[in-house]
């Protein structure tokens, strides 16, 4: 009995003597700070941002990936052969994947899942990605063949969002709540309304995770995530919800401020099908009345880029058409007149939740009352928005930040809320889809930027930031967000 | 006494008849739709029905009430649109938090009210008194959301003695677990004591006054035993009846305080299911709390046909 005691004691001074000396190593957890909680954790289930900011590349993965650049890169697929007429997609798969229950992976769960989730009664919100898939099948255990039906110059990047990953038929059900995917990062537990607990996958087939465990903290309330980071009880906020404490932050020397680029362009909507919005000239009199810059210091505190068109202007085939609707309310006025609104009309502005809309939206509604245009603001919820102004189409200018990667095609679809409806547009970006040679498909895409500038379909305002604060000794987290995720495969502690 | 209970119970079910269809049919006009908010911007109208139909809410209305109203009399609270779990499991694990800091912020508030009020009415006209009731003015005054910051600020941020907010789960343990909870129930139970100080001066200067305290008095009691053995008591039915309004306020009116200090209460997923449009959890929490409160209700009745006689026989 003393012998068994006292065994246990050395035991328990071993361990606490373990948890001393680790003290003194770099911690292996990290706790990230999220404003939004995920309605749920399957990410080929709905668009929240949320749920990808929890699980890509973290605990799901797909057969191609975007790296912290934004560039399109090997994940699940090691290798692929595309073939000469551009709609054979032959993918080599990795050898050795488990997922995160143990079972095998292999090409029959990537065939699974895409069919899946380009289904007819499929409920995936970016279906479209799918919809030149003519057929995908299985060769081989490690081989999978996609068909085309048309040539898609765009399939890898389709690809590599998290509405494509890879789940196993015997537990995507599951997805929602208790994920099981093929990632760095096995699912812990969810505490709903508080917290998501995510833990290394020790069985990982490629580059294991550096840390042992990682948190995601839910907070809403701004100033609640202020007083989180302050206290220590988290250790990064990546998309830190009030720019108007970030400069608090950066000069403190605990803190780390990462300012980086989003995929969101910021732009005042316009209803180009209402009255007075049919008339180009008046489009053209609103883009020159607008002052991007006073309403990137106004309402972001001086985070953004300007923007001339519907293009990230860290991609490398933007073209800068700021200059084509520069600031000049003189120019707005003449134009306004030309058009027949010589004292100006009336409009309303529909402003959803966000900050920049809600504080860029009252700046505007004063650049414009300068020109004579007067609005009316209203405030809506999400809910409400995606009602009236979106489906409803019942609105003259809203502001909205489009945060999906690449995705000027929207402006092809006539029935789009903004109802931009050009058909040397629409022609181009279908010659665009066809098009896999990547020199051309540049070049289509600039001149399909400044097709909707020189149209003046919206107000191009400015390249949403991500600002983010981290504690400083965290290393490896996203800079920018070329998809909203945060990839923790490769974050560590310094100290 | 069986007929009044009968009458009661009666009343009961009719109260919470009426209220399911009056928050049914309030709650499903707020405009916008949960399956357009879960797939935003590129989806388009063919998934959208697609989702709608897999939610269950392409059946009408009139169904859709039905269905919900017979879950519920089985317990069964339908399953939320949004996180995909039954409404029943979420309720409980959020009562979990909402509870426990009602309870905490009660017994605060009560256990700060309590000498503060007896104090201010015994010592009437002193300065204790004076400053009791100062204070009390300053805490009904103060929004709790403000005092809740102050309390991260020199706590969390400057001393560091509690975290700014979260709740690690009671499985940690208990104390870690009520830790958590002190200052967002030091926020609430700091405007609620006031009022429950100022209640019990009133109410005990009221009964201090009254003939059968004289008597007492006349007896030879001291005023320490008359306050003791007769006032308090006396004085405590008015200051009951608040404490018992001010826990249903804690338990469904904690939600600013649960913002602030991120935790996962009642009172933030109502927030959430409203903004997320998950009506069903909306409807449903808003239902229970209608059956709390219609329940404590009939419970008070029945305790008072039990104290009093005379109240059975009149109905």
């Amino acid at each position: 009995m003393i012998k068994k005691v006292s065994t246990v004691l050395v035991a328990v001074a071993i361990a606490t003597l373990g948890a001393v000396g680790s003290a003194q190593a770099a911690r292996t957890d990290i706790t990230v700070g999220m404003q939004l909680e995920p309605p749920n954790l399957d990410p080929t289930a709905g668009a929240a941002a949320a749920i990808d900011e929890v699980v890509y590349a973290n605990v799901f993965e797909g057969l191609t990936r975007f790296g912290a650049d934004g560039s399109v890169k090997p994940a699940l697929a090691k290798s692929w052969e595309i073939s000469e007429d551009g709609l054979t997609y032959s993918f080599k798969l990795q050898s050795g994947i488990t997922f995160h229950d143990g079972s095998a992976f292999n090409a029959e769960d990537v065939r699974f899942s895409l069919n899946r989730s380009r289904a007819e009664k499929s409920t995936n919100a970016q279906k479209q990605l799918f919809a030149s898939i003519d057929t995908i099948k299985v060769a081989d255990p490690e081989t999978v063949v996609i068909t085309l039906s048309a040539p898609n110059g765009a399939l890898l990047f389709n690809l590599a969002w998290g509405d494509a990953i890879v789940m196993s038929p015997d537990t995507f059900d599951k997805a929602k709540t208790a994920p099981i995917g093929t990632g760095p990062f096995k699912f812990s537990r969810w505490v709903q309304g508080d917290r998501i607990e995510l833990v290394k996958n020790p069985d990982y087939w490629g580059t294991p995770a550096k840390l042992d465990k990682a948190v995601f903290k839910f907070i809403s309330e701004p100033t609640a995530a202020y007083a989180a980071l302050m206290a220590g009880d988290v250790d990064a906020f990546p998309v830190y919800p009030a720019p108007e404490n970030l400069a608090q932050f950066e000069a403190d020397a605990r803190f780390n401020v990462v300012v980086g680029s989003t995929e969101g362009e910021t732009i005042l909507s316009t209803n180009n099908k209402q009255a007075p919005f049919d008339n180009k000239l008046v489009r053209q009199a609103l883009a020159h009345a607008i002052n991007r810059q006073e309403i990137i210091d106004g309402a972001m505190f001086g985070y953004g880029t300007p923007i001339g068109t519907h293009f990230a202007p860290h991609h490398p085939v933007y073209k800068d058409f700021t200059a084509n609707s520069a600031y000049d309310p003189a120019k707005a006025k003449a134009l306004l007149k030309e058009a027949g609104f010589e004292n100006g009309f009336k409009t309303t502005l529909k402003l959803p939740p966000p900050s920049y809309a809600r504080r860029g939206g009252e700046i505007i509604a004063a650049q414009l009352r300068q020109v004579g245009i007067e609005t009316e603001i209203s405030n809506l919820e999400w809910a409400q928005w995606l009602e009236q102004v979106f489906r409803g189409k019942d609105f003259g200018l809203t502001i909205v930040s489009h945060t999906e990667p690449m995705d000027i095609g929207i402006y092809a679809k006539p029935d789009y809320y903004f109802q931009y409806d050009n058909k040397d547009f629409q022609q181009l970006m279908s010659d665009l889809t066809l098009e896999t040679d990547d020199a051309k498909r540049a070049e289509m895409l600039q001149q399909a930027q400044g097709i909707i500038a020189d149209d003046y379909v919206n107000g191009y305002l400015f390249q949403l930031a991500k600002t983010g604060v981290a504690n400083a000794d965290v290393v490896g987290l996203w800079e920018n967000s070329p998809t909203q995720a945060n990839d923790l495969t490769e974050v560590y502690w310094a100290k | 006494m069986i007929r009044y209970l009968a009458r009661r119970l009666l009343s009961l079910a009719l109260t919470l008849l009426v209220a399911s269809v009056v928050i049914f049919l309030i709650i499903e006009v707020v405009p916008g739709d949960t399956a357009s908010l879960m797939l935003g911007v590129n989806a388009d109208e063919e998934t959208r029905l697609a989702l709608r139909e897999e939610l269950g809410l392409d059946v009408s209305k009139p169904v859709r009430y039905f269905n919900w109203v017979s879950g519920m009399l089985t317990g069964d609270f339908g399953i939320s649109y949004t996180y995909r779990t039954p409404v029943s499991e979420m309720i409980a694990d959020r009562m979990m938090v909402s509870f426990p800091l009602a309870l905490y912020a009660l017994a605060l508030s009560t256990l700060i009210a309590f000498p503060a009020g007896i104090i201010a009415a015994t010592k009437r006209g002193s300065f204790s008194d004076v400053s009791i009731m100062g204070v009390t003015q300053l805490g009904v005054a103060i929004p709790n959301f403000w005092f809740a910051m102050i309390l991260v600020t020199i706590f969390a941020i400057k001393l560091r003695w509690f975290s700014a907010g979260g709740f690690p789960g009671w499985e940690v343990g208990f104390f870690a677990g009520l830790k958590s909870l002190t200052l967002p129930a030091f926020a609430l139970a700091l405007p609620q004591a006031s009022i429950l100080a100022r209640v019990m001066r009133s109410s005990l200067l009221d009964t201090l006054g009254e003939d059968f305290i004289r008597t007492a008095r006349a007896k030879g009691l001291s005023a320490r035993q008359a306050l003791w053995g007769h006032a308090l008591r006396n004085a405590l039915i008015p200051v009951l009846t608040i404490i018992g309004l001010q826990f249903s306020f804690l338990l469904a009116g904690a939600i600013i305080i649960e913002n602030i200090f991120f935790l996962p209460g009642l009172g933030r997923m109502i927030f959430q299911a409203i903004t997320q449009r998950d009506l069903i959890v909306v409807e449903s929490v808003v239902m229970l709390l209608v059956f709390a409160v219609v329940a404590v209700t009939f419970l008070v009745d029945v305790a008072y046909a039990v104290v009093d006689p005379r109240l059975r026989r009149r109905v």
